[in-house]
């Protein structure tokens, strides 16, 4: 197989987990108990308006034929009305992405960091006392539940820190300290502890499988051969076995973006940060079934483009795996 | 059969050996111990008003009083049996698809195999925490949803491990030859496939159980949970909305937290001892700390 084809391949892959997620939307709100209608919580509904609605969101027509009309909107960029503001969904999804991506990039990009530092550091000092502590520390982050961690920090940490635990911005700053440099820290003050939750919950995970894969390596015949070279252990370690085992944790640190998005609705249902997390967690509250229809299509595609770029970075890392 | 039932023991010999695997198995046991027996150990009733809202801990209440006016300790115990009943429960429904799917994909490779294989891997790519969200939401908050919505999504891993796995033991000797002389499909997978992948099944199917209460944290806390089934996952959401964060009533907050993680971090351990136990390179390591010092080479003797 040639990179090109490759290339070809993965993108072919990401259209259809779309494709897929997009079927799935509509299965799943198709195939409950009534419809869209039955669970519109308005007391003047009468028959009439019901009706009205149904033929609006083409209820009464033959299930295969809504299919086609859904896949046929979603192409064009209609992702259907809220029920609550009665608003088209699509732009009132964007503003909650824009804000919600630097915080789960400056969580993301924190426990990567500090992630592999450890999980280095444990596999190499393996049986000391360094490594018990970094792999304990690792799995009690990993363990604790997100939204518990995030409600911590509220608790304890907040205060002494004088960090904000609600919202994105404070709504008051144009009066108080307007200027430009004001809004950027007053932002970042408000990312802080969203992010921090994101990446110490992850920061766990990294570096377990940081370790563990590093931990492979070591039986490989190539780490014996450098280490009959009278290679140090650190040269051992930072020459062949982080090289070779940077492939599976590259995969594994994109397999684990599933778990951003599961957190980015967790930590911002805790912080109230108007993120695409908090939409959907709202929406759930109000049944505007379109609105989360909307907001989980829109997670779903962030997370297979992620995979995507993690799939074509790979062909750089290892030209092997085209083949 | 035989063969089995020495590796069976040498795995497990190897877990009695790591201290992990005896440490995550005796707080299991504890915590399974203290959700079955919480009926008669629990010190008040699971619906028995007590005292103040968020009375502060004290000697007839250890970890003070919820936002009802509930003892939490009490909460605490009742809530370990619900939330072990839906880890245990998704888990095992995430094995039997899982399971299924990994075998039948594996024995039979071919367009089976590409068009099982093509849909785990669309259902790997979907973010699951999200989509249980929109499928709790349209399904309705009941435990059993829960445990069913829980399984349905997590079984694509079960289902690639035990896949890679079939797909080694299908082509040893013993199935060839059995197949030679007749065996059929079923028997063929339930008397030899089967055994040979138990132990991994049982393996992720110990972390799904981790997983599986974690999700079930997530869901709940998401305003999802069943509210008649008091599970550790809905009492850190009672606290947090009704809040206790303000009040400062920390008793109503850390203790489920911490009893999550407890228990995910002994069935983590459980389960990567088990998982480490059966992948033989692990065992190997040509790298370690302890270095070996040559034998000082005696200085020359005078009179040589």
């Amino acid at each position: 197989m040639r990179s090109s084809e490759y290339v070809v391949r993965r993108i072919a892959f990401a259209i259809a987990t779309i494709f897929v997620a997009a079927t799935l939307n509509f299965v799943i709100f198709r195939a409950a108990p009534g419809d869209a209608t039955t669970a519109l919580r308005c007391l003047s509904c009468t028959t009439e308006v019901r009706a009205q609605v149904r033929q609006e969101l083409g209820l009464d027509k033959s299930k295969f034929q809504q299919y086609l009309i859904y896949l046929k909107d979603l192409a064009h960029g209609d992702f259907g009305r809220s029920f609550q503001n009665r608003q088209p969904v699509l732009p009132q999804l964007w503003q909650p992405l824009k804000n919600t991506l630097p915080m789960l990039m400056l969580g993301t990009l924190f426990s990567i960091f500090f992630g592999l530092i450890t999980g280095i550091v444990a596999a190499w000092r393996r049986g000391t006392l360094v490594e018990k502590g970094s792999v304990w520390i690792g799995l009690a982050f990993f363990s604790l539940p997100t939204q518990w961690l995030g409600i911590m920090f509220i608790l304890y940490l907040a205060g002494p820190l004088g960090l904000p635990t609600n919202g994105i911005s404070d709504p008051y700053l144009a009066y108080s300290h307007p200027g430009l440099w004001a809004e950027l820290t007053d932002r970042l003050s408000h990312m802080v502890l969203p992010s921090l939750t994101l990446g110490l919950v992850l920061y766990g995970e990294y570096t377990l499988i940081t370790r563990s894969a590093l931990l492979e390596t070591f039986g490989e015949d190539y780490v014996l051969t450098a280490r009959a070279k009278g290679l140090t252990t650190w040269q051992i370690v930072r020459r062949h076995a982080l090289r070779n085992s940077l492939l599976p944790i590259t995969t594994l640190i994109f397999l684990s973006l599933g778990f951003v998005a599961a957190g980015s609705i967790l930590i911002e249902a805790v912080f109230n940060y108007p993120g695409i997390g908090l939409l959907a967690y709202q929406s759930v509250f109000q049944k505007d079934y379109p609105m989360l229809q909307g907001a989980f299509l829109v997670i779903t595609s962030s997370i297979v483009i992620a995979n995507l770029i993690a799939d074509l970075l790979y062909v750089r890392l290892d030209p092997r795996i085209v083949e | 059969m035989s063969a089995n039932r020495v590796r069976d023991n040498a795995v497990f010999a190897a877990l009695r050996g790591s201290p992990q695997a005896v440490f995550g198995g005796t707080v299991l046991a504890i915590v399974v111990l203290i959700a079955v027996l919480a009926s008669w150990i629990a010190p008040y009733g699971e619906h028995q008003r007590v005292g103040e809202v968020f009375a502060h801990p004290s000697t007839s209440h250890w970890l003070g009083l919820d936002d009802g006016g509930f003892d939490m300790l009490t909460l605490m115990m009742y809530g370990a049996r619900v939330s072990l009943i839906v880890g245990f429960a998704a888990a095992l429904v995430a094995m039997v698809i899982g399971g299924a799917v990994g075998i039948v994909a594996g024995f039979f490779g071919g367009k089976i195999d590409t068009l099982l294989m093509r849909l785990t891997d669309y259902f790997l790519a979907i973010p699951d925490v999200p989509l249980m969200i929109v499928v709790a939401a349209i399904w309705g908050r009941s435990l059993r949803n829960i445990i069913l919505i829980i399984g349905a999504i997590y079984w694509t891993s079960t289902a690639r491990v035990v896949r890679a796995q079939v797909k080694s033991v299908r082509e040893r000797g013993y199935i060839r030859r059995t197949r030679v002389i007749g065996a059929s499909n079923t028997r063929l997978i339930m008397r030899h496939v089967l055994p040979q992948v138990a132990p991994l099944l049982v393996a992720t199917g110990v972390l799904m159980v981790a997983y599986a209460i974690f999700a079930e944290t997530a869901i709940a806390f998401l305003g999802l949970g069943d509210p008649s089934a008091v599970s550790w996952g809905l009492l850190i959401e009672n606290a947090f909305s009704r809040d206790a964060v303000t009040v400062g009533a920390w008793w109503a907050i850390v203790p489920p937290g911490i009893a999550v993680a407890i228990v995910v971090v002994s069935l983590t351990m459980l389960g990567t001892a088990i998982e480490d136990a059966l992948n033989p390179r692990l065992r190997v390591s040509h790298v370690s700390v302890r270095r070996f010092r040559l034998r000082p080479i005696p200085p020359p003797r005078e009179d040589a």
